[in-house]
């Protein structure tokens, strides 16, 4: 029985990488081979699909303007969130628990019904289609997120540590960032790794909040789906490029996934 | 736990994430009650029309039918997801360098941007030229997503097992990598069964992480858009119309503003009347 468990796991990794694989076999693929028969691996390998989009500025573009605000987003997210999951997991004050309530109803918010009025919002203050009103949109179901797994975290800590520094004289910033930050470093990374995955994947709100100059990859994609026929193989070449990303950022974050963390309250 | 100090000065702290979370959240609610409540004519024209546009909601068949298949839909896709996802994250090694090369590869799908899902699963599902679509024709079963409701459906919940079950894995993971190994030796010496590990060790301690894993699983089901949207476009028919792209298609497709507020109001409302119940039932020990 014990020697056979590993097999759960692999089969589960062959499962996840099958369409995976689909999509790599497609991208490298000319157009007429993936209408025209059913191969297991590309006969007529090429790399057209990778260079059109490496060298065209609207293909290549949507991948500058997606990780500009999804970075700005993790940034914005993680910073305002420390304070705040400080003040949730030490002190109480009037309030706090609907207002942690509060909060996360916002992850309840289906996209859907802001759509809509985020576009009118965006228009109104100027911010439409640029990264950062996409990035300040995210916020809404982001920063909720980031405060609940930080609070988790830093509940985890002692509270010995901050008296003890109150104790030895450290003005509260000077605490919080020289002691207490590194102490949840682990904390942070895993919350970053979430903040970054939620951005990048969202497509709802990114496409409803920009138009030409700050579109993100996704839109780039759809469109091109819809006006230029069916490019199934540049599509899939495009879509291949959108797994680097969050691989590089979960290779950075394995470590602190694999060590383990029990949230704190839910 | 440690206690808390009352710290009215705390607010500050808070207060950035309030001001962003509300400017966000607080503007484009109010719009969309004020929608809700209005008739349009165009040209910004607009009257009122009390809860008209609630009732009319509440009693149509179609939005019936679109919270039938979303509900019948996340449930599905919880009773699948929650117990595989524990299972894979039992059966996975503690330590060593597999770990890392697990972890990696199972959570690709979760970095993956949701219409590239949709768009991989359809070129997966293709009956003709897709892998999964021509392998099942090859078999001698007749399979096609686009044409059969049915087949549309297992291709929708095959495509969502595939995206989020890693997510259920991660978080069970990481709950059972925090329990120290005391209380396994402990369990050792006392020769507890593996059940009874499981059962008295490892699912008391992975409650919390279970509870979130439920809760974001709920939430992000029950507001599934872009994957099926671009996977099924809805389709069939109806078939696979859930509560968003239906919501979407009044909102953006035929632009009433009044209807299409009514029913984001009460779409919310039942995603939070339903979190607000996991919630309650899943921390109902804690608070004993």
């Amino acid at each position: 029985m014990k020697r056979f468990t590993w097999l759960v796991p692999f089969l589960y990794i062959l499962f996840v990488l099958l369409p995976i694989y689909w999509l790599l076999n497609m991208s490298f693929k000319t157009t007429n081979e993936i209408l025209g028969t059913f191969t297991l691996w590309p006969r007529d390998f090429t790399l057209e699909n990778y260079r059109k989009i490496f060298t065209d500025p609207t293909w290549y573009n949507g991948y500058l303007n997606s990780l500009a605000y999804v970075l700005m987003n993790t940034v914005i997210s993680v910073t305002v969130a420390l304070p705040a999951a400080y003040a949730f997991s030490r002190y109480r004050f009037l309030g706090d628990k609907h207002l942690f309530f509060w909060l996360l109803t916002n992850r309840m918010a289906p996209p859907a019904v802001f759509a809509l009025p985020f576009f009118q919002l965006y228009s109104a203050i100027g911010l439409f289609d640029t990264p950062i009103a996409v990035a300040l949109a995210h916020c809404l179901f982001n920063i909720p997120l980031a405060v609940w797994i930080l609070e988790g975290f830093m509940s985890g800590v002692p509270k010995e540590l901050d008296e003890t520094a109150f104790v030895d004289g450290y003005p509260f910033w000077r605490f919080f960032i020289k002691i207490f930050i590194p102490t949840i470093a682990a904390g942070i990374g895993v919350t970053a790794f979430f903040c970054f995955m939620f951005s990048w994947v969202e497509l709802l709100l990114a496409k409803t909040l920009t138009s030409v100059a700050a579109k993100p990859i996704a839109a780039t994609m759809t469109r091109t789906a819809s006006t230029s026929g069916y490019e199934l193989g540049l599509l899939a070449a495009a879509g291949a490029l959108t797994i680097i990303p969050g691989a590089i950022v979960i290779y950075f974050v394995r470590n602190y996934i694999a060590k383990g963390f029990a949230l704190g309250r839910v | 736990m440690t206690t808390k100090t009352p710290n009215q000065m705390a607010w500050w702290l808070v207060l950035p994430v309030v001001l962003l979370v509300a400017f966000n959240a607080v503007i484009p609610l109010m719009t969309v009650v004020n929608y809700s409540v209005q008739e349009t004519f165009g040209d910004n024209q607009f009257f009122f029309e009390g809860v008209k546009w609630f009732q009319e909601t509440i009693e149509s068949e179609r939005f019936h039918d679109a919270l039938r298949r979303q509900l019948f839909f996340t449930g599905i896709i919880l009773v699948i997801e929650i117990p595989l996802g524990v299972a894979i994250a039992l059966a996975m090694p503690r330590r060593g360098p597999w770990v890392s090369v697990c972890l990696v590869l199972m959570a690709m799908p979760l970095l993956i941007p949701w219409n590239v899902v949709g768009a991989m699963w359809n070129i997966l599902a293709l009956p003709d030229i897709g892998l999964l679509g021509h392998s099942l024709n090859a078999m001698g079963v007749n399979y096609n997503f686009t044409r059969q409701p049915v087949a549309a459906w297992a291709t929708l919940i095959a495509m969502d097992v595939w995206h989020w079950t890693s997510l259920v894995v991660l978080l069970a993971y990481a709950g059972l990598s925090a329990i120290p190994d005391a209380y396994y030796q402990a369990a050792k010496i006392d020769g507890a069964s593996n059940w009874a590990v499981f059962r008295y060790i490892q699912l008391p301690k992975m409650k919390r992480v279970l509870t979130i894993a439920v809760l974001l699983r709920f939430m992000d089901s029950f507001m599934i858009y872009t994957e099926p949207f671009v996977l099924t476009g809805g389709g069939p028919g109806n078939s696979t119309t859930l509560l968003s792209i239906d919501l979407v298609k009044i909102a953006l497709g035929r632009f009433d503003l009044g209807p299409a507020g009514a029913m984001s109001l009460i779409y919310f409302l039942i995603v939070l009347l339903l979190s607000w119940i996991f919630y309650t039932v899943m921390t109902k020990d804690e608070a004993d």
